[in-house]
C-alpha cells in the first residue's frame, strides 16, 4: 500500500482524493498555489506545501515544483486528479523516472490515448465500434480527401488528432467547403496543440453522449462499472450527468461493455478509465478514451457501490482487482449536477466570497464540494465549486431527490448555476430521458 | 495519550534543533511543530488495510503555508522569499563556509543560498543591496514557494 501520496490538484477532486487516502490510512501531502492555501483539503491534509503563484502554469502545471515537493516530503506517489497534468504523458514519465508512482496508467498508454488517431486505431483492433471515418490522418491529396468524404457521407467533421474534449473540430456540410475546412482546421490545430495532424469522421446529427467506466489493474484483469449519459452539455462542457444511460437496448449495451473490457485487457490498461461514445439509433461509436478519473465518477459509484478513487489507490499500490465483473451489482439510478460559480445569463465565471453556504442532505443525497462559509472562489481556475449527486431506486426517484436537494441548497454571495439545474430537472424532455447532445444549447437558445 | 508524555516531547523538541516531531502509538498520534500550535492531538480511525506499527518516531519538517513561524513574524526589513519548492542549503557544499551570515553586507546579485530541486542546485541571489538582518531557513530544510529565507536591511 502506498504510504504517502501527493495530491497534484485542487478544489473538489483534491478533497475527494484526500478522503479516499484517509480511508486507506495513506498520509497526504497537499500542494497548492498561494491563493489556494484556503482550500478545504489543504487544511485537512497531513502536510501542505505552497508550490507557486496563482497562475496554473506556475503552480498546478509546474512539473519541477510538483516533483520537487514529492522529494522533500518523501511521498511515494502522486494522484493527478482530472485536468491539469492528469493526462500529461511526459509528467507521468518524469514521475516514474524519478522513482515515484503515478496513480494512473503508464505514460505510453496516456500517449496513445492522447493521440486521437492512434486511440481510434487501437480501439478498432480491439473490436470497439468506431465512427466511420478516414481511419488515419488526412493527406494533402485533394482528390483522395474528396473520395474519403464521399465514402463516409456528408456531413463530415474534421478533427485534430492532438485535440479532444471538443477542441479543434469543424463540421463540413458539403464538398465545396471541404478543402478549405481541412486546411483551416490544420492551421488551428498547429497553433493550439503544436500538431497539425487531422482526421475525418462521419458527423452524427443527433447523438447522445454515452460513456463507459472501466477499472483495470494492469495485471490482466478489467471490469466495467456500467455507462453514464452526459448529453446535457454546453460548449462541450458537461452540465448534468446520469447513470445508467436511459433507454438503451440491453444487447447493444452488453456488446459495448464487453468490447471496452476486451480493449482494456488488450492494451493492458491500468487504473480507472472512461470510453466515450456517441450513441445514435442503437449504435455506439467510439470517439475517445479518458485515462483519468472523471468529474462525473460519483454517479457510477452510487449505482455500483464501488469507490472508484479508492480502487485507483489500490491498483497503484500494485494490488490486483479484488472483485470480478459478477461481483458488481447495478442498482438504481443516479444524477449529478455540476454547480459552477458562473453568471446564469452569460455563463462567465464569477469568482467571489461565499457569504452563506448550506448543503442539502438526506437519504440518497451526496455533495462533493470543497466550499464552505466564507470561502473565496479565486478567479484563476475553472468555475466548478461542487457536485450534487442523488441516488434513487429508479430514475424518477433519483430525479425527484435532485429537485428537493437543489431546493434546499443555498450559496449566497456569488452567482451560481443552481437555477439552471432547477430548470433542467423539471424539463419535460429531460424527465422523459434520452435527450441528445444539442438539446441544452437549443433550450438555451444558443 | 498521557499528557506527561506530551510535555516530555515538547521539551525534547525545544532542546533539539528539530522543527517537528510526530509519534504514533497504536491508534494515537501526536505531531508537535516548532513555532506553530504547541501540540496537535489526533486519534485517527485505524486504517483498513495495514495494521499500525508500535510506537515509532518520524522526523518531518512542517511546511504549512497557513501559519508562518514566529521567527519571520518578528523579522524586519526586505524579505527574500523562496522562488521554488526544494531544499535550502546555506553553503555551496557540505563543510564549506556559508554563503552569508547575519550582519554581512551584500550587493544585489550576490548568491545568498542554494535551493536544490530535482537534483539541480539553484543559486538564489539577493535582489537588493544591504545587510543580512536574519536567516529564516535552516540548512537542509525543505522550503516552499514564497517562504521567507532572509531579510536584508
Amino acid at each position: 500500500m502506498l504510504e504517502k501520496i501527493l495530491i497534484a490538484n485542487r478544489g473538489e477532486i483534491a478533497l475527494r482524493i484526500l478522503r479516499a487516502c484517509k480511508e486507506l490510512g495513506i498520509t497526504t501531502v497537499a500542494v497548492h498555489s498561494k491563493v489556494d492555501s484556503a482550500l478545504k483539503h489543504v487544511k485537512l491534509a497531513d502536510q501542505a506545501i505552497c508550490i507557486g503563484p496563482n497562475p496554473s502554469p506556475q503552480s498546478y502545471l509546474n512539473v519541477p515544483a510538483i516533483i520537487s515537493a514529492m522529494e522533500v516530503t518523501g511521498s511515494n506517489g502522486v494522484h493527478p486528479g482530472y485536468g491539469f497534468l492528469a493526462e500529461n504523458a511526459d509528467f507521468a514519465e518524469q514521475v516514474e523516472k524519478s522513482g515515484f508512482v503515478f496513480i494512473g496508467p503508464t505514460a505510453d498508454t496516456i500517449r496513445v490515448m492522447g493521440d486521437k488517431v492512434a486511440a481510434i486505431q487501437a480501439m478498432k483492433s480491439a473490436g470497439v465500434p468506431t465512427v466511420p471515418g478516414s481511419d488515419g490522418p488526412l493527406s494533402e491529396d485533394e482528390s483522395s480527401l474528396r473520395e474519403i468524404a464521399k465514402k463516409i457521407g456528408y456531413p463530415v467533421i474534421i478533427k485534430a488528432a492532438a485535440g479532444g474534449g471538443g477542441r479543434g473540430m469543424r463540421v463540413v456540410e458539403d464538398e465545396d467547403s471541404l478543402i478549405n475546412a481541412i486546411s483551416i482546421t490544420k492551421t488551428e490545430a498547429t497553433a493550439a496543440f503544436g500538431d497539425g495532424t487531422v482526421y475525418m469522421e462521419k458527423f452524427l446529427q443527433n447523438p447522445r453522449h454515452v460513456e463507459v467506466q472501466v477499472l483495470a489493474d494492469g495485471q490482466g484483469h478489467a471490469i466495467h462499472l456500467g455507462d453514464r449519459d452526459c448529453s446535457l452539455q454546453r460548449r462541450h462542457q458537461k452540465v448534468l450527468e446520469e447513470a445508467p444511460a436511459p433507454g438503451i437496448p440491453e444487447d447493444a449495451r452488453r456488446a459495448v461493455f464487453e468490447s471496452c473490457v476486451n480493449a482494456c485487457i488488450q492494451i493492458n490498461y491500468r487504473g480507472a478509465g472512461t470510453f466515450e461514445f456517441l450513441y445514435e439509433d442503437g449504435h455506439f461509436y467510439f470517439i475517445e478514451m479518458n485515462t483519468r478519473v472523471q468529474v462525473e465518477h460519483p454517479v457510477s459509484e452510487m449505482i455500483t457501490g464501488i469507490d472508484i478513487v479508492k480502487e485507483q489507490l489500490l491498483i497503484a499500490s500494485g494490488q490486483t482487482l479484488s472483485f470480478k465483473q459478477d461481483d458488481v451489482i447495478f442498482r438504481g439510478h443516479s444524477f449529478e449536477c455540476r454547480i459552477n460559480a458562473e453568471d446564469p445569463i452569460n455563463f462567465m465565471p464569477q469568482p467571489g466570497t461565499i457569504e452563506a453556504y448550506h448543503a442539502p442532505g438526506g437519504n440518497g443525497v451526496r455533495v462533493d464540494s470543497h466550499i464552505y462559509n466564507g470561502y473565496t472562489v479565486p478567479p484563476n481556475y475553472d468555475s466548478l465549486i461542487g457536485k450534487v449527486i442523488t441516488y434513487g431506486h429508479n430514475r424518477d426517484a433519483a430525479l425527484a431527490r435532485m429537485r428537493i436537494a437543489l431546493d434546499e441548497m443555498v450559496i449566497d454571495g456569488i452567482k451560481t448555476n443552481i437555477d439552471l439545474h432547477e430548470e433542467l430537472v423539471r424539463d419535460k424532455a429531460f424527465q422523459a430521458g434520452g435527450v441528445n447532445i444539442h438539446y441544452l444549447e437549443k433550450k438555451l437558445g444558443l | 495519550m498521557d499528557i506527561r508524555k506530551v510535555k516530555k516531547l515538547i521539551e525534547l523538541l525545544e532542546e533539539s534543533n528539530l522543527n517537528e516531531l510526530e509519534i504514533t502509538e497504536g491508534d494515537d498520534s501526536v505531531r508537535i511543530s516548532r513555532g506553530v500550535n504547541a501540540a496537535n492531538y489526533s486519534s485517527p480511525i485505524a486504517p483498513a488495510i495495514t495494521p499500525q506499527a508500535p510506537a515509532q518516531m518520524v522526523q518531518q519538517v512542517s511546511s504549512d503555508a497557513v501559519e508562518p513561524s514566529s521567527d519571520s513574524d518578528a523579522a524586519e526589513g526586505h524579505k527574500v522569499n523562496s522562488p521554488m519548492v526544494g531544499t535550502f542549503y546555506s553553503a555551496p557544499a557540505p563543510g564549506s563556509p556559508v554563503f552569508v551570515s547575519v550582519g554581512q553586507t551584500v550587493s544585489s546579485g550576490d548568491v545568498l543560498c542554494i535551493i536544490e530541486a530535482m537534483k539541480m542546485m539553484n543559486q538564489i541571489e539577493a535582489d537588493k543591496s544591504g545587510t543580512i538582518g536574519a536567516i529564516l531557513a535552516e540548512d537542509g530544510e525543505p522550503v516552499e514557494f514564497d517562504q521567507p529565507l532572509f531579510t536584508i536591511i
